[in-house]
């Protein structure tokens, strides 16, 4: 399943990336602390998290992660997405919890796998 | 190690500057990929950059991480000036920290940094002098390198 395909699905907003959406999901991770998404999280994860600030998009590019979720109507900070969009990194918001996200990504990537 | 270095350079950490947090390590992980070692070892060594910088920017007035690349294995080198660790033993423990307010609400802090580098690397040394800087030595296997 690729990006795109969930941002539809979930009807998320598109805040930078716009043009990697073709990227293929291999699973997701959520969490808030950076030393946790760093060692447990993997490549082409869906990172979700409520962390806005731009160390962010430096942690999905060392994990090439397929592009960040961030949850409960949380924007990017300006440096953010001024980095997000240099480094081609997706960014998309959403208004749901992290736990709702993040089940409802479980389902359709598990939906897709079977 | 006396081979030849495939690599071997040195970059700046600038302590407090949580704006460039990070591309060190991206840095580091642009040369290993180019260098052309396995995924896996990468992975590692990005790991254990990442957290070693994270810690110059969140403790240190400043610091230098060292890469050195041999073929059979990567040597990652953090030496920083700041107030070092009083108790080595404890700030290895999971989930110690002595992070502020602010450095924990960005996510950072959590006390896992040092057990994640140690856990990341085939080798790990750590030594630290009171208000003069903490050194950390950490080797991470290569041998998949042709």
């Amino acid at each position: 399943m690729d990006l795109e395909s969930v941002v539809k699905a979930l009807n998320l907003k598109v805040r930078s990336g716009g043009d990697k959406l073709k990227t293929e999901i291999r699973g997701g991770y959520t969490g808030d602390l950076l030393s946790d998404v760093m060692a447990n999280s993997g490549e082409g994860d869906v990172w979700i998290t409520r962390q806005v600030h731009q160390n962010i998009v430096a942690v999905a590019s060392l994990k090439e992660h397929a592009g960040i979720i961030l949850v409960q109507g949380n924007e990017p900070a300006n440096d953010t997405l001024e980095k997000a969009i240099k480094g081609g990194v997706p960014i998309l918001v959403t208004e749901l919890s992290a736990f709702e996200v993040t089940g409802r990504l479980y389902e359709l990537i598990g939906k897709k796998a079977d | 190690m006396d081979e030849k270095p495939l690599y071997e350079g040195s970059f700046p950490v600038e302590g407090g500057n949580f704006d460039h947090a990070g591309e060190v390590s991206t840095n580091i992980k642009a040369i290993l990929r180019q260098i052309g070692l396995s995924k896996e070892v990468i992975r590692k060594a990005a790991l254990v950059a990442y957290e070693s910088e994270i810690n110059i920017v969140s403790y240190a007035k400043r610091g230098m991480i060292r890469l050195r690349v041999v073929p059979d294995s990567i040597l990652i080198e953090a030496v920083d000036e700041g107030q070092g660790i009083p108790d080595i033993e404890l700030a290895m423990q999971p989930g110690f920290s002595t992070a502020s307010q602010k450095i924990r609400e960005m996510g950072f802090g959590a006390g896992m940094g040092l057990c994640n580098i140690k856990n990341f690397s085939d080798v790990f040394h750590i030594s630290s002098e009171l208000g003069k800087g903490t050194h950390l030595k950490m080797v991470i296997k290569a041998k998949a390198l042709q």
